[in-house]
């Protein structure tokens, strides 16, 4: 390999080596930059072999049963019944399995493909199920009720993502959703119980939300304050600002400025009668259904319309759309206000939904768990949406888990959405690109 | 393509505070003809066209189009006058499809402001078949080379039916051949009616296209040139005296090797194999120039050297002792000279002054430090020899690095890696973003200190400055070396290795192609050098000098 020791040989190339070939140039690198690491096989197999000491060998010599239909329905399913112990040592295996797979591929350099972290993470979601309830003092929940029930918990942080999604897109780190979901409740509240129509509360939450967002907008994007800070400040501000009103307004008269009366929950006949899917898509309350809507309107207005389309491209490459006569900073205004919009709708849920009224840190922490859940989604709407189900399936389960007692302490239980956090962010799904420009204020010049 | 139109500047003067970075400038850009504006860097070239852009509004002055005053509030004025530009750093979404690249801004769109790409696909391949551009629509931009992504940017002015296309240093980025190929596209677009304003300071290319010179000098215009006027001229007018385009630089006399690179592997973080199993020595007294299109491996390779990369296999020998391993200090005390690619970033803290830069790398050794105080009266003495010896013009060594040109600021790393006994010099990008009178200055030291016997290994991605510099050339493409070649080898053989295609295929492809190539109205190509006859004698002796006598970014003199 090593070339002449001489001086330069006259007319004659010194050091000629096999490379590739002129159409090389234009072809486009297919060897892909990132290489195949250890990370995800190793972390299956620790996980595979956790599951298969903890759910198989040492899983408890009972019955769990999954009550599948609920009262309401207009046809009863029967309760699922597994056998704690064989079921977990039956999935355990095929984790091993999955895992050893995952192996193989590595010995070969190959990624494994996505669907294997996947399959995975059901099955071990469902032999965790089958261990905590088969090892409970009553093993049996309602199936229906869990899922149900993680639904309402996730709205919530699904608007927050949403609102995440808004601002990231457009270049705007958004750290303030946990302010907005809390303005948001706070004003529905408030209107709510001044003008006695929830609807009005609904309206005056997006309206909050959405000026605790014009405060964000106008200090990251007029002013080029660090965009992290305002959002903290914020939190700090709204979560100060709802605190001391709360104690000194609503708490003098809770009859006249803390009862908001509920949004009714709509029931769509016949279908919200379906076992599982009835009560968590067709019997919900106004919140419930715009969180539907707002996932899958936000999710074609990105990626399928001209809007979209250059909200993207100010967040990914902010001087290629000023070149081509894109507003930049306007289009980043006016994104982080509709988020902050979207997140006070959010908020309104837990005091015209889930609570009927007001309470100080109502929102308790959930805006950050959106802003985990919208990194997990991959600054997509729909991920964003599922992510949040997740956390919301998380929170419950360990609700219901305490309810009918398990060996599990606790604790344990509720550090459970926050595990989930860490190993899904930890990259167990795989490459997670924020948008180019995210965070970066746009100064022309 | 019917409509042609007539761009007009007229008094044109942009002031960034005090500084005047235009100054009344008047251009007439004749409906389809290439204009181009000529100017060293800095020379104000870019703002006029970001002017022109509607991307800063003017002090003074106004923009004509067809004898009708405008004004631009913004790009999208501009391009609604038939206005389009090509960025030197392109502006497109890396994430974006070609076709949401060439949308974006100018949508076409279905009810309900759906996006209708297929129209844009339709667009582009349409585009694409007349020019012969070969792009699709649905690549991916990050997945494109840069050549591509360029023609991207050229559809996408193309798509807004722009009648005036600005390009603003586009061959920057390209290999000579993509070059080639631009210039090409470039008398299509002209020939199909479309002016260009074509912004460049290397006089080949300008000579090779252009139809009227405007040759801009410190934020005024100067005067216009003929394309027809020897670089020599060009170059004068552009630097404003006379300028000695040819180095003369005496034979090299090589001795024996000292610095030996074996089988050198850099792995970035990445995994990627950045330089990949290079092999190469440089003898005292020789300058090696490694030539190739940015982001090859050159950065990497340097950086491994003095001992910045971490994962670095193979071996570096300087006088016998291995260098791989040791820490930057340690490579640096044993004799290595470095000037690194980018001197604000690597170079020089700009807020220090320029005394202090000039003893960065021996800020704690006599005489500068006396235990663990330091000696201002001596660094400030340094200084004075120093600014007086490598020609700083700055009135004060007290002053901060940063206020200083360009030029300046690269004298000053220069002056400092070069006054310490070296046993070997590096320099990468040595004359980037540098005035041609500092340039000439810079390359003469970089012989002398080759001549004073020290091994020297310059990178550059500048063909011209390569060929300028070097004794032999090693040209790198993705981190291989593609071959080492004596200084003498032809434009075309270099640019065919700088695309990854070996020695002995290049010289036999450009043997091949040449006499059907050259279209013989095309000075640009009519180069005297030949390279399927590589020069009999020894290249870094009489041979050279006849066939290259370009100075760096200024171009050569082909007359």
């Amino acid at each position: 390999m090593s070339t002449t020791a001489t001086p330069p040989v006259p007319g004659k190339p010194v050091q000629p080596q096999p490379v590739p070939t002129l159409a090389d140039k234009n072809r486009k690198h297919t060897v892909s930059a990132k290489p195949v690491t250890w990370k995800l096989p190793v972390t299956l197999l620790v996980l595979a072999v956790v599951a298969f000491i903890f759910f198989g060998v040492l899983g408890p010599q009972s019955t769990a049963k999954f009550g599948v239909s609920s009262g309401g329905d207009f046809f009863q399913l029967p309760a699922i019944e597994v056998p704690a112990f064989l079921s977990g040592i039956v999935l355990s295996v095929a984790m091993l399995g999955l895992a050893g797979y995952a192996m193989f591929l590595k010995t070969k350099n190959a990624r494994p493909p996505r669907w294997v972290p996947a399959l995975f993470t059901v099955l071990f979601v469902v032999a965790f199920l089958i261990w905590v309830v088969g090892g409970a003092r009553t093993p049996s929940i309602s199936l229906a009720g869990l899922i149900a029930g993680s639904v309402t918990l996730a709205v919530p942080i699904v608007f927050g993502s949403l609102s995440g999604v808004l601002c990231e897109r457009a270049g705007v780190v958004n750290i303030a959703i946990e302010g907005q979901l809390l303005g948001g409740a706070f004003t529905a509240a408030l209107v709510a119980s001044l003008t006695h129509n929830p609807y009005l509360g609904l309206l005056a939450a997006a309206v909050a939300g959405a000026l605790v967002s014009m405060v964000l907008a106008l200090f990251s994007i007029k002013y080029v304050v660090n965009q992290i800070i305002v959002g903290v400040v914020l939190n700090v501000l709204v979560s100060g600002l709802t605190g001391f009103l709360f104690s000194t307004v609503m708490q003098s008269d809770p009859e006249k400025y803390n009862s908001p009366g509920e949004l009714p929950i709509i029931e769509i006949p016949v279908l919200s009668g379906i076992p599982v899917i009835g009560s968590i898509l067709f019997k919900q309350s106004v919140v419930g259904y715009l969180m539907y809507v707002a996932v899958a309107v936000i999710w074609v207005a990105l990626f399928k319309t001209k809007w979209g389309l250059r909200v993207r491209a100010v967040g990914e490459h902010p001087q290629a759309a000023d070149t081509l006569g894109i507003k930049v900073n306007a289009t980043r205004f006016w994104n982080v206000t509709l988020g902050g919009a979207v997140a006070g709708i959010g908020g309104s849920f837990f005091t015209l939904v889930a609570i009927d009224s007001f309470t100080k840190e109502i929102s308790g922490g959930r805006g950050f768990i959106a802003l985990a859940a919208m990194i997990l989604g991959r600054w997509n709407p729909i991920g964003a949406f599922f992510a949040a189900l997740l956390f919301g399936f998380a929170d419950n389960l360990q609700s219901i888990v305490t309810i009918i007692g398990t060996p599990v302490p606790s604790q344990f239980m509720a550090m459970l959405p926050y595990v989930v956090t860490v190993f899904a962010v930890a990259g167990l799904v795989g490459r997670s690109r924020p948008p180019a420009a995210d965070g970066i204020p746009y100064v022309k010049g | 393509m019917v409509r042609v139109l007539k761009l007009e500047l007229k008094g044109i003067t942009k002031r960034f505070g005090s500084l005047v970075a235009n100054d009344h400038i008047d251009v007439v850009v004749e409906p389809g003809q290439i204009h181009c504006l000529l100017g060293e860097n800095g020379a104000g070239k870019s703002t006029l066209m970001n002017v022109l852009y509607g991307l800063y509004e003017p002090t003074e002055g106004e923009i004509l189009v067809d004898g009708k005053p405008v004004t631009f509030r913004g790009p999208g004025d501009a391009m609604a006058a038939g206005i389009g530009m090509v960025h030197q750093h392109f502006m497109l979404v890396p994430v974006f499809t070609v076709a949401e690249n060439v949308a974006l801004g100018a949508e076409t769109t279905k009810a309900g402001g759906f996006l209708d790409l297929d129209d844009t696909r339709r667009k582009i391949r349409e585009i694409s078949d007349r020019y012969g551009f070969d792009v699709d629509p649905d690549a991916l931009i990050e997945d494109l080379p840069v050549g591509v992504q360029q023609r991207v940017e050229i559809i996408k002015a193309l798509v807004r039916d722009a009648k005036v296309l600005i390009l603003d240093e586009p061959t920057a980025v390209l290999t000579p051949q993509d070059t080639d190929e631009l210039l090409d596209i470039m008398r299509q677009l002209k020939s199909h009616g479309t002016s260009i304003v074509f912004i460049s300071h290397k006089l080949r290319e300008v000579k090779a296209v252009s139809d009227t010179i405007t040759v801009i000098r410190r934020g005024k215009v100067v005067g216009s040139a003929d394309p027809g006027a020897s670089t020599t001229e060009l170059a004068s007018m552009m630097v404003g005296r006379a300028v000695n385009l040819t180095l003369d630089k005496a034979p090299a006399r090589p001795q024996e090797i000292t610095f030996q690179v074996k089988d050198l592997t850099v792995i970035a973080p990445s995994g990627q194999h950045v330089v990949d199993g290079i092999s190469f020595d440089i003898a005292r007294g020789e300058i090696l120039a490694v030539a190739g299109v940015q982001g090859n491996g050159q950065t990497e390779l340097t950086e491994a050297i003095l001992g910045l990369q971490d994962r670095v296999h193979g071996s570096i020998l300087l006088d016998g002792e291995e260098l791989v391993g040791r820490s930057v200090k340690d490579v640096l005390n044993s004799g290595v000279g470095f000037v690194p690619e980018d001197r604000s970033l690597d170079g020089l803290i700009g807020t220090f002054s320029i005394a202090e830069n000039l003893i960065l790398d021996r800020y704690d050794q006599a005489p500068f430090a006396k235990g663990i105080s330091m000696s201002p009266a001596k660094v400030l003495e340094n200084a004075k020899t120093r600014i007086e010896e490598f020609d700083v013009r700055t009135p004060s060594g007290s002053l901060a690095a940063g206020t200083l040109s360009g030029g300046n600021q690269q004298k000053v790393v220069m002056a400092r890696e070069l006054s310490r006994p070296l046993r070997l010099f590096i320099a990468s990008q040595p004359t980037r973003g540098v005035d041609v009178g500092s340039i000439e200055f810079l390359h003469k030291r970089i012989v002398a200190e080759r001549d004073q016997g020290t091994p020297v290994m310059i990178v550059s991605t500048e063909l011209d400055e390569v060929m300028e510099l070097a004794d032999r050339i090693a040209v790198l493409y993705k981190g291989r070396l593609v071959g080492i070649v004596p200084a003498g080898t032809g434009r075309e053989v270099l640019g065919l290795m700088m695309a990854g295609v070996s020695p002995q295929d290049a010289h036999a492809d450009t043997a091949g192609k040449q006499p059907a190539q050259r279209p013989a109205d095309d000075p640009a190509n009519s180069r005297p050098d030949n390279p399927a006859e590589p020069p009999a004698t020894n290249p870094a002796t009489a041979a050279h000098p006849a066939q290259e006598p370009g100075s760096g970014a200024v171009g050569d003199d082909h007359e």
